[in-house]
């Protein structure tokens, strides 16, 4: 623990109170410049360059600046002309760059759309398309399909652009940093940096209302999303007494800081090491259902219906921790020893 | 004669004018650096399992047991201010001052700085509206007030998760907080209702008092994190269910019935004496032997 000045201490109250000022004047359907242009969708001002686009399936990330704009992730199809309406509203500039952080409909199904509305020119004449979309090349395997074969996506949707390790970009005199965790959510996840707003969009390795949707189908694993949840935690730098600093766009849900990412990283954990001691005990599936791993915070983040209900995390769950252990030689250093 | 009684009715114009201008509305000043008498929660660290009081359900009882004070050696909770429904039971003190609108001198804001980490708090009185459900929670929350008669009415929400009592006893950021600010010369009261879907079975309502001390001053206290024990990376302290040592020391060290101590909206009522009678009480711990010299 250490002091620090009063300076900082303002600076921090100012962006607390501009956030909630801001917001307020969005939530009222305030005719200022750029926010709130439709009645569905929400502008809300994160810090620096960037703005959280809210109600368009997944959170949009909107990047402003004089050379163009770039967005993390698109939302659904349905909601492209107001999404394209609300940014129109913030800048002029066009969309050059569309990151996807997963492959999930209500994060790229404005892709087209919005791709179509946007300019890219990499510089040779002649060449100029709509906006370049990015994303992680395991999510590019996701979405297409060997030839001859229907893809599960259609082509339309797919990126542009994939990339395998990280990749940076330069936009807007900003560094835009994206990560890719080895397998969280899926295995084609996306964390995307803003360097200088100091903002992370995390797609939904971080959603903080539900418990995190380990889709093991598309490769997602539950030690892969605790261990993007500390890759994430590792890049911010909170603000004195743990507020502010650093803000995370999660996939769907509020704005958050490192705080809240940070409890919501404790509770993954935690549940992880209850169920793989259940498992070192050699219970069953339904035992450990009975056993509520999860009971303490089913409140804030479970769900009995919908499309990601506690009963789908904790088999989701169950299910990859045994076949770690079958994979490992069965008990390869629990996850409890691994967190120990 | 008519002319005196003109003048009886001038002057007594002119006196009671001065607070024919005040408000309709009885507003107190709460301006002042203020001090907590000694009380059990900002003297002393409560005991691990110690839920007494508390209108918890199971959720929240698991949750407790599961904690562990290591947590406070994890450098990413190391710096979390207590939040604004904790924060009166804090130790040490604090400092109110009015914000006023230069040109109508209406109050729009109280201001509250709390010694421990120096946690700000601001009380709109402007009626402006909340912040958005999509924008950050914050330590201390978004507070509106209003006059009630004389006592300060604060509503709060968009808090970040908290704790109930200081050994794991959680509280859910969709809690909600309402206090009232009472003032009666050199003594502050303060009435704090906290309802917690997520972890209370009925509101828990707390109260705090407070006496002016013109000469305190707060202590610089604000805090940024700094590596100071080593842990693995990722690390999380908790205990797994059923394993947690240090439960039974608060009821066995007191003579109270575990399940008194367990908590729960049943043992904050007069009736659960009847039943406290029948239940067993765990045996004191074993003395240890003196040190020798």
């Amino acid at each position: 623990m250490a002091q620090q000045s009063a300076s900082s201490r303002a600076g921090t109250t100012s962006v607390v109170l501009a956030l909630a000022i801001a917001a307020t004047s969005v939530g009222r359907g305030a005719a200022a410049p750029g926010y709130g242009p439709t009645p569905d969708l929400h502008l809300l001002p994160v810090q620096g360059r960037v703005y959280m686009l809210v109600g368009a399936g997944a959170n949009i990330t909107v990047q402003v600046g004089d050379q163009a704009l770039v967005l993390v992730d698109a939302g659904s199809a349905q909601m492209s002309d107001q999404v394209i309406s609300a940014i129109k509203s913030l800048s002029p500039k066009p969309i050059e760059f569309i990151v996807n952080t997963s492959v999930d409909e209500d994060h790229i199904g404005g892709n087209h759309n919005l791709a179509k509305a946007g300019h890219f020119s990499s510089g040779l004449p002649g060449e100029e398309t709509g906006a370049s979309v990015v994303a992680h090349l395991a999510a590019l395997d996701r979405m297409s399909a060997p030839s001859g074969k229907k893809p599960p996506i259609p082509s339309d949707l797919w990126p542009t652009d994939t990339y395998d390790n990280d990749r940076w970009e330069l936009f807007n005199d900003e560094a835009v940093i994206i990560k890719h965790p080895r397998a969280a959510h899926t295995d084609g996840d996306s964390i995307v940096f803003f360097r200088r707003s100091d903002v992370v969009s995390t797609g939904d390795i971080f959603t903080p209302y539900r418990y995190p949707m380990i889709e093991l189908e598309k490769g997602g694993s539950i030690n892969g999303e605790i261990d993007a949840l500390n890759q994430i935690i590792d890049l911010m730098v909170p603000d004195v007494n743990e507020e502010g600093g650093t803000y995370v766009i999660p996939g769907h849900g509020r704005l958050c800081d490192r705080a809240d990412i940070v409890n919501y990283r404790d509770m993954v954990t935690i549940i992880r090491d209850r169920i793989e001691n259940l498992l070192k005990e050699g219970k069953t599936l339904e035992q450990v259902r009975a056993a509520k791993p999860t009971l303490d915070y089913d409140g804030i983040y479970g769900a009995d219906t919908g499309p990601w209900t506690t009963d789908m995390f904790v088999a989701a769950v169950y299910s990859d921790l045994s076949k770690e252990r079958v994979q490992g030689g069965e008990v390869k250093g629990s996850a409890k020893e691994k967190n120990e | 004669m008519r002319h005196a009684r003109c003048s009886v009715i001038l002057a007594s114009i002119l006196w009671a004018w001065p607070f024919l201008a005040c408000p309709v509305i009885a507003q107190v000043d709460l301006s002042g650096t203020w001090s907590q008498p000694p009380a059990p929660d900002n003297t002393t660290d409560p005991f691990i399992g110690d839920y007494t009081g508390l209108p918890i359900n199971d959720a929240a009882r698991l949750r407790a047991d599961s904690w562990t004070a290591e947590k406070w050696t994890q450098e990413e909770h190391e710096c979390e201010p207590h939040p604004a429904d904790y924060a009166f039971r804090a130790p040490g003190g604090m400092r109110i001052w009015p914000e006023t609108n230069p040109l109508t001198q209406e109050i729009v804001a109280w201001r509250v700085t709390m010694y421990w980490m120096n946690a700000q708090r601001t009380i709109y009185m402007d009626g402006r509206e909340p912040p958005p459900p999509y924008a950050a929670s914050t330590w201390e929350g978004f507070s509106t007030g209003k006059w009630e008669g004389d006592k300060l009415e604060v509503t709060t929400i968009h808090l970040k998760e908290g704790w109930l009592r200081r050994n794991g006893v959680p509280r859910s950021e969709k809690a909600s907080l309402v206090e009232y600010f009472i003032r009666h010369g050199d003594f502050l009261t303060i009435v704090s209702i906290v309802k917690d879907p997520v972890y209370l079975t009925e509101p828990l309502v707390r109260t705090e008092h407070w006496v002016l001390n013109p000469g305190y001053s707060l202590t610089p206290s604000l805090c940024i994190p700094r590596h100071e024990i080593d842990h693995p990376k990722g690390w999380v302290s908790h205990h797994l269910p059923g394993t947690n040592p240090w439960l039974g020391e608060f009821p066995s060290m007191y003579g109270i019935p575990v399940e008194a101590a367990r908590g729960g909206a049943e043992t904050i009522y007069p009736e659960f004496l009847l039943k406290l009678q029948t239940l067993p009480i765990p045996p004191a711990p074993e003395k240890k032997a003196e040190p020798t010299k």
